[in-house]
């Protein structure tokens, strides 16, 4: 008896795997939007989409982030073509690039300031969700996205770094990927593994420029990942409150992306006048002289990006709780949506929380400072003060203000707050008071 | 949604808004611009786009070879037969019809890129069945001046711009 | 929006002052001299004068023990630079003996320098150099500029920096040199620049000042050939970008007004 004879009594639940259809759009757009769509998707995630309309230029940054990663990307590909990962030649073939490829120069400065404004505009990005409380519930997954997206980018940095195989390229890779021989165990033979080579040479080179390719790619699928959660949370706000009606929100296209588009453009500006008229600003000048294995530099610095972190590395006398006590910091960012239990989001409402957090950027530049120094004396004590306070902020300070912090008088909506902003009750960014 | 949100889609693109798109696409053209122009030869491969070549010590009947962009370049000092030969040629019977006199600037010397027209080998001097080149990939001949005379190959073989530069050197390219 | 201007202008004090402790030359405390310098600045350009001056003074002067391999003798006759004329590149590549082959037999030989060839280094590698100067290796000059912090106003200095007096606590070993400027007040170089050293082909009077000024403008062009061209497109870039950012504000504000009426 096979069983495609029905018995008349069975039922069988109907199925339907053809979904084309539901498409607004009429013609061989909506031909294809029916059977692909990502016509009427762009349409709604990213023209009509709802969002908050008290966004200040604080939330440009994600944008700028995005645009920075695009130039990187294009200006990556273009040295790409003219870059050779070889110890004997790459020093000599970045310096080809900066006097005998058509806008060699350009690309190349564009490229390793883009680098640091890309850092730039994270940290500024990272602040503001410190600030108003963008890793709260229900957006902590995008929050933890976001991390993994920074360790991603420090791991790309790093490897560019290498590449022009100058004396900090050279001597900086060397330092940090020693650091892997504080594991217990197997630290000695995954320094060996990760150089291919007993030291840091040309099999490292090689590998670290596929590794950056790669990584930077990585990153292009995580942020997508990051935007996709986004548009299941709806973003924050500066009022911490979310939205209601159609009274607190706009569409995405023209009025955030209008807004997205000037902090774009101003970031960029400034981007241009430092790329054009300090190029080397923000790098090093011994990076200029070709990688040496027999001279070490006086000191071997990080970009400055970096320096915050290696301050926190230094000032651990114990190798391995160094390294522990370096990746924690960032790792720890992780853990904030449960450390800070406070119900209300945003610092315009938390008097006490707002000074934690403006201490904690002060904390940044002062680790920041320490980083570029040498590791003694006066320089290692307030380092060492800085990192406590770092994890105290995080272990200490999130908990205890949620318990005890009383929050400020708030509106029930965004309309409302921006009618309180209107009548001068409240000022959303004040570094002391209310 | 409201009502108020349909009427805002009335995209009226007024006179700033497409003065400001239109100043943006110019910028856009241009940071573009780099980016495609640094596939384009850099100043080292244009500084090698023209050579040199010392002829001084070519002997009559003789014939070198350089490298010029990569490929092949044969300059060949012809004797008086091989030039006699190249002028009397009927233009009927060549496949690419071209007098001996609109391919050289002085008919003792000939200089020829090295490239078969046919597929891109490098044909060999002194053979074939017309005293001039012949290319042992698919059996192309070419004669005195470096025309096709037999075999697959469309076109004579390339004069690349040159000049000669005094008595004993030409520059190509 | 004042604010934000607030925040903007402290923060960037705040950064610029904790991103300069790993630039500034930590070592030593006294301050380079600054010479004006005709390429520094928004609008700064080379003087083609002074550059193959420069150059002049380098090529007899500090070639003989520094390389510049980098660079190439068509790169003097490029905009934005000496600007020599073509014929007289060919004159000045042709004046050496470079190596090339190997030829028909197999052997290396040398030739007549054309301007497509790098500049010719006085020594074959690095360790010949070091043995022929006491084990201190004259660094290659392509980019010696834009390696040392200070750039073109520290080269200058050490270059002017020498003194006949030495400070008390300071112990020189044999073959080496006290520079006030140099990082660690020691050099191994003596003094390469001494008045009417060189004489100018254009007439110019050749004091250590006037050679220490053109050689170091033409050191800071041979490591930055494109300044000129930088610059110029920066001006052109940011006045574009101004322009641009104030007319997309101007959108936004119309675009924005929509709403406001309704509130």
């Amino acid at each position: 008896m096979s069983e495609y004879t029905s018995k008349p009594e069975e039922k069988f639940e109907s199925v339907h795997t053809n979904k084309v259809g539901g498409s607004p759009y009429k013609g061989v757009v909506g031909w294809i939007d029916n059977r692909l769509p990502i016509i009427r998707m762009f349409r709604h995630e990213y023209l009509d989409f709802q969002v908050p309309k008290s966004l200040s230029y604080f939330w440009s940054f994600g944008g700028i982030l995005t645009i920075c990663l695009l130039l990187l990307i294009l200006t990556g590909i273009s040295l790409g073509m003219h870059y050779k990962p070889d110890a004997k030649h790459a020093f000599e073939s970045v310096e080809k690039i900066m006097r005998d490829v058509n806008f060699g120069w350009l690309i190349r400065y564009a490229h390793m300031n883009l680098a640091s404004f890309f850092f730039i505009a994270v940290y500024l990005h990272i602040f503001r969700g410190l600030y108003y409380g963008s890793y709260k519930e229900p957006r902590q997954l995008m929050w933890i996205i976001g991390i993994v997206i920074f360790f991603l980018m420090m791991a790309t940095a790093f490897l560019g770094y290498t590449l022009p195989w100058g004396q900090m390229s050279y001597w900086g890779a060397t330092v940090i990927t020693n650091l892997f021989s504080a594991i217990p165990l197997f630290g000695e033979s995954i320094v060996t593994w990760l150089w291919g080579d007993y030291s840091v040479g040309d099999a490292a080179l090689n590998r670290f420029y596929v590794l950056h390719w790669l990584i930077a790619f990585l990153i292009v699928g995580v942020v997508v990942f990051h935007v996709i959660a986004l548009h299941i949370v709806g973003s924050n706000n500066p009022s911490g409150i979310e939205p209601k009606d159609t009274r607190d929100t706009v569409t995405f296209a023209p009025y955030t992306t209008s807004k997205d588009l000037v902090g774009m453009l101003v970031f960029l500006l400034i981007f241009v006048v430092v790329m054009m008229y300090a190029p080397n600003y923000l790098g090093h000048p011994d990076n200029y002289i070709p990688a040496n294995p027999m001279v070490t530099p006086a000191h071997i610095v990080p970009e400055w990006y970096f320096l915050p972190f290696y301050a926190i590395l230094r000032s651990i006398p114990d190798k391995l709780m160094g390294v522990v006590a370096m990746v924690s910091s960032i790792a720890v960012l992780g853990l904030l949506p449960w450390l800070d239990f406070s119900k209300v989001r945003s610092s315009v409402f938390r008097p006490i929380w707002k000074q934690c957090v403006f201490l904690f950027v002060l904390d940044f530049f002062v680790l920041m400072y320490i980083g570029g120094a040498p590791a003694e004396g006066i320089y290692l004590l307030i380092g060492r003060i800085g990192t406590a306070f770092w994890f105290a902020f995080f272990f200490i300070l999130a908990p205890l203000v949620s318990l005890v912090e009383k929050p400020l008088p708030m509106p029930q909506s965004i309309h409302e707050f921006e009618d309180w902003k209107k009548q001068g009750k409240i000022k959303v960014f004040q570094f002391f008071g209310k | 949604m409201s009502d108020t949100k349909n009427k805002d889609k009335t995209t009226r693109r007024d006179f700033i808004t497409t003065v400001t798109a239109t100043v943006g696409a110019v910028g856009v053209g241009a940071a573009v611009m780099p980016i495609v122009s640094q596939m384009n030869p850099d100043s080292s491969v244009k500084a090698l786009a023209s050579i040199e070549v010392d002829i001084s010590k070519v002997k009559e009947g003789q014939e070198i070879t350089v490298l010029w962009r990569g490929k092949p370049v044969f300059i060949k000092r012809r004797s008086k037969e091989e030039i006699e030969k190249a002028q009397k040629v009927n233009l009927k019977d060549l496949k690419d019809p071209e007098e001996d006199k609109a391919r050289v600037k002085n008919p003792e010397w000939l200089v020829v890129l090295g490239v078969c027209t046919h597929l891109g080998c490098v044909p060999i001097g002194g053979k074939g069945n017309f005293d001039g080149w012949f290319c042992p990939c698919h059996g192309s001949h070419y004669d005195t001046s470096g025309r096709i005379r037999l075999g697959p190959a469309p076109t004579n073989l390339e004069v690349p711009k040159y000049e000669f530069v005094g008595t004993d050197k030409i520059k190509i390219g | 929006m004042k604010n934000y201007l607030k925040f903007i202008f402290i923060f960037s004090f705040i950064f610029i002052f904790s991103t300069t402790s790993s630039i500034q030359a930590k070592e030593s405390n006294v301050s380079l001299l600054k010479p004006n310098w005709t390429f520094n600045g928004f609008f700064g350009k080379f003087d083609r004068a002074q550059l193959q001056r420069g150059y002049q003074v380098y090529k007899e002067v500090c070639a003989s023990c520094h390389s510049m391999n980098l660079v190439s003798f068509r790169n003097l006759a490029e905009p934005g630079g000496p600007e020599f004329s073509e014929a007289e590149v060919k004159a000045l590549a042709a004046q050496y003996e470079i190596q090339d082959g190997p030829n028909a037999d197999g052997e290396m030989f040398t030739r007549k320098g054309i301007p497509s060839d790098r500049f010719k280094s006085p020594y074959p590698n690095e360790l010949a150099s070091r043995a022929a100067n006491g084990g201190a290796y004259p660094p290659d000059m392509s980019v010696l500029v834009k390696a040392r912090p200070g750039q073109s106003d520290y080269i200058y200095s050490v270059l002017m920096g020498y003194e006949e007096k030495v400070p008390a606590n300071i112990k020189l070993e044999d073959g080496v040199y006290y520079n006030k400027y140099m990082s660690g007040n020691k050099i191994r170089m003596a003094k390469p620049l001494n008045s009417g050293g060189v004489e100018y082909a254009d007439g110019t009077k050749a004091t250590e000042e006037q050679m220490a000024k053109d050689v170091v403008s033409f050191l800071t062009w041979a490591a930055e050939p494109h300044l000129e061209a930088r610059k110029k497109l920066g001006f052109k870039s940011v006045l574009y970008l101004l322009i641009l950012t104030i007319l997309v504000y101007l959108v936004k504000k119309k675009i924005w007004s929509r709403i406001e009426s309704k509130v």
